[in-house]
């Protein structure tokens, strides 16, 4: 009899705390309170020298794998270039670059500041060897949670002009 | 006891053993050697490619599939007559007008006999066509994007059986009819038939450049039904021959009516004379009601316009432009040799082939050598056009391919086999059985002046006892026979998809270039494409509403929508903005009525959803594109109809 009363409190507690809480909580996002594991060893911790993200790290020496080996650019730019360029960009690239703000993949405002116009167009022109053999793409694909580039097949005159259209962008 | 059931296990073993070694290529064989020699001869190793694409009609699907060979892999299946949920085929806003008809909106039809286009009698891969049978028309299929460009449909028609077989420089695709009817259509008593109904043989030309179809002429033809056709080649092109049955006209119980007379007809028709009398006025214009659906690949929509007469001949006005060639016996296949001096009727009752002598026709007709004539058109006399007899000891022949090396194959439904047969001396040099019920056989250009010779591909109608059984319904049956050799030999089979009627196949070397691998989306003409990310939008007209959506691994642009309301008729314009090869994306959205898309790169397509219901909606790519491709999705908000929330959209907001 006992055990019927005290299975009767447990099964009405339960009833209780179905129907309890509000249907929306004012609490934005949620946590989980569980205690950690302490058999497992934290990992690893990542080499001092990457504190600085991949997409924000100087990296202007590699000039990454594809087509373009040597890119001379002028002391001045090409305003007439940089205008296809942005014409090229808003069409082919703007589904996941944003000029001035991380989106899908990296905002490319100041890019040529931290990348060698080469890699920039090797990157445009041949991103699935990228990922696998550039060192650098193979990390900012990471950063940017394995988002691949799309392969726009873009001609070179066209990725050119976007380098152009980038120089603008400081 | 013991000892007994071991010998008992002993000699079922050795039997079963016995068994497994016999092949059904006709010889029992045990020499392991010569099967993995088989084996080897139709191995297509990962990477690498088949040598030929074979195009095989779908039948009752009303499609087309494409195989390779010899490996007898199925590559696509191209959507043509019928509705195709797999990508949005017929469904899509942009591709239900080509599956309009003079009947309304027809998803669905029987499609037979795909032949590709020839240039001076040799294959040139720009386009296949394809009848539909049930509710007659004609369809090209571009052969750069394996997509289905153009649909005709041919009025006055009914089974539209003999068809879609191309002059030797594509001037023509011709569409016969198999059943006669009333021309033009009427109510009238069934059994008023002979003499009343009438056969029509549409020739649809086809423009040189663009392949763009039209019907040039109709020729009304007596009352028979005019089963298959095959154009002349080289000396005999400017002719087309029809086989005939029904000559009798019967209009019930055909099997027994309609196999009464001894012979029926080829019909050869001088279609370089007739189209000489249409270009000098001749011919009668009369109404009529056909539909003729063309697809642009720059706006990726199709467009359906009703077309009101059409030009009609009547055989009779054009002396010396058709004879009749009295053939045994209910004849069915019609096939012209590559060189084209022989025509080949086979009689579905007949054991014997009949071959007549294209000299002896053209020696017959100015001779004026005539045994009578039906409903004003002259019979020429049997022996006077004969070449000869293929005396096989086969039942029920149907078609015949050629390898271009003088040898003829010609499959015989009711004995299971082909028979191959010497062109010239009519000698039967090999034959092999088929599992079974062989309806066409198929050699890769056997259509043309130069077939290539190394494969023959037998297309069965019965499949049981051959594959594991999949409950009543199988799929037909596709052999495989080299006949690169003097002898037969079955190397393969496969099966294939709907009912494979006839197979036009073409060295992948020609097409596998001018394969097109995106479409450029500088481009994309549709008007309702989203060609830019920051056009993507949403606008409001009445209680329709049109989102401008854009798509790219792996996200939508917009993927928030708020706003919509019950009641409300929303069109989804998806733009694919990939311009990568094989990076699809698919579009399905809970509740959609219609299927769900797939979306080529750099193409737009709209689907339309009407939510009957308030809340938040997911949809979502159907397409594995990413690592993210589950996060490729977004919601739709729909509000009451009489919400004031405004129509807004966002991404990454």
């Amino acid at each position: 009899m006992k055990i019927v009363i005290r299975s009767t409190v447990i099964f009405f507690s339960l009833l209780l705390m179905a129907c309890g809480g509000k249907e929306e909580k004012k609490k934005e996002g949620f946590s989980v309170d569980r205690e950690k594991t302490k058999t497992e060893k934290p990992a690893e911790a990542v080499a001092a020298t990457s504190t600085v993200s991949p997409s924000e790290r100087v990296y202007l020496e590699n000039k990454g794998v594809g087509p373009i080996k040597s890119v001379t650019l002028s002391p001045d730019i090409d305003m007439a270039l940089a205008k296809k360029g942005e014409e090229t960009y808003s069409q082919m690239c703007m589904a996941c670059h944003r000029i001035d703000k991380k989106f899908i993949g990296p905002a490319p405002t100041g890019v040529l500041k931290r990348r060698s116009p080469e890699w920039v167009m090797n990157m445009i022109l041949n991103p699935e060897v990228m990922v696998k053999e550039d060192p650098l793409a193979k990390e900012l694909m990471a950063e940017f949670n394995g988002a691949p580039m799309a392969n726009q097949g873009l001609t070179e005159d066209q990725a050119r002009s976007i380098l152009e259209y980038f120089r603008t962008l400081e | 006891m013991k000892k007994y059931s071991l010998y008992l296990v002993a000699i079922l073993g050795s039997v079963l053993f016995l068994s497994g070694c016999g092949d059904q290529n006709g010889k029992a064989s045990s020499n392991g050697a010569l099967a993995s020699n088989n084996a080897e001869k139709v191995y297509v190793a990962p990477g690498e490619h088949d040598e030929f694409y074979a195009f095989m009609s779908g039948g009752y699907s009303g499609n087309v599939a494409v195989y390779g060979l010899p490996s007898g892999r199925m590559f696509k299946e191209i959507p043509v007559f019928s509705q195709f949920p797999t990508n949005g085929y017929g469904y899509s806003e942009e591709t239900k007008p080509m599956l309009e008809t003079s009947f309304g909106f027809i998803p669905a039809d029987d499609s037979h006999h795909p032949d590709i286009s020839q240039t001076n009698g040799e294959l040139d891969g720009r386009w296949l066509f394809i009848n539909g049978n049930n509710t007659p028309r004609i369809a090209r299929i571009d052969l750069k994007t394996f997509e289905t460009a153009e649909i005709i449909e041919v009025p006055n028609s009914a089974g539209n059986h003999s068809s879609s077989y191309i002059t030797e420089n594509s001037e023509y695709v011709v569409a016969g009819t198999r059943f006669s009817v009333p021309i033009p259509q009427r109510d009238m008593p069934i059994k008023d038939y002979k003499g009343n109904f009438k056969g029509a043989l549409s020739f649809i030309s086809v423009e040189p450049e663009t392949g763009s179809m039209d019907i040039k002429f109709q020729l009304i033809m007596p009352g028979f039904n005019y089963d298959l056709s095959h154009p002349g080649r080289g000396k005999s092109h400017g002719w087309f021959f029809f086989t005939t049955y029904n000559t009798e006209e019967a209009n019930s119980l055909l099997e027994v009516n309609a196999s009464q007379n001894d012979k029926d007809f080829i019909a050869a028709v001088n279609w370089k004379k007739i189209e000489e009398y249409v270009e000098n006025g001749g011919g009668t214009m009369v109404p009529a009601n056909y539909t003729h659906n063309v697809y642009s690949d720059e706006t990726h929509s199709a467009t359906s316009t009703m077309k009101k007469e059409v030009l009609t001949v009547d055989p009779t006005k054009v002396p010396g432009a058709i004879f009749f060639m009295p053939t045994p016996k209910s004849p069915h296949g019609v096939d012209v040799n590559p060189t084209g001096d022989y025509i080949v009727g086979n009689g579905k009752l007949s054991a014997d082939l009949t071959v007549f002598s294209f000299d002896k026709m053209i020696a017959a007709i100015d001779g004026k050598k005539f045994d009578g004539e039906a409903y004003g058109l002259p019979i020429l006399k049997f022996e006077d056009v004969l070449a000869g007899q293929v005396k096989s000891g086969g039942l029920g022949p149907l078609h015949t391919e050629f390898d271009g090396q003088g040898n003829a194959y010609t499959t015989f439904f009711i004995s299971s086999e082909v028979v191959k047969w010497k062109v010239g001396t009519w000698e039967v040099i090999d034959r092999k059985p088929t599992f079974y019920s062989v309806g066409h056989c198929m050699i890769p250009g056997g259509n043309s002046r130069k077939p290539f010779g190394k494969y023959l591909v037998s297309m069965n109608k019965i499949t049981k006892d051959r594959y594991l059984p999949t409950g009543p319904e199988l799929e037909h049956s596709a052999q495989l026979y080299d006949i690169s050799g003097d002898k037969m030999e079955l190397i393969y089979d496969f099966p294939t998809h709907g009912e494979p009627h006839y197979a036009a196949a073409i060295p992948a070397s020609i097409l596998a270039p001018k394969s097109q691998k995106i479409y450029k989306l500088a481009e994309n003409e549709h008007p309702f494409a989203t060609k830019n990310v920051s056009d993507a939008r949403i606008v409001h007209d009445g209680n329709e509403v049109h989102v401008y959506m854009a798509m790219i691994r792996s996200h939508f642009t917009p993927d928030n929508i708020e706003g919509i309301k019950v009641g409300d008729k929303v069109y989804f314009h998806i733009t694919n903005h990939e311009q990568d090869f094989d990076v699809p994306h698919g579009f399905m959205m809970i509740g959609q009525k219609n299927s769900g898309l797939l979306i080529m790169p750099g193409q737009t397509k709209t689907s339309v959803w009407e939510p009957k219901q308030e809340g938040v909606w997911p949809f979502y790519c159907t397409d594995f594109c990413s690592a993210l491709h589950q996060e490729m999705q977004g919601y739709v908000r729909v509000s009451p109809a009489k919400s004031n929330i405004d129509l807004s959209w966002s991404l990454g907001e």
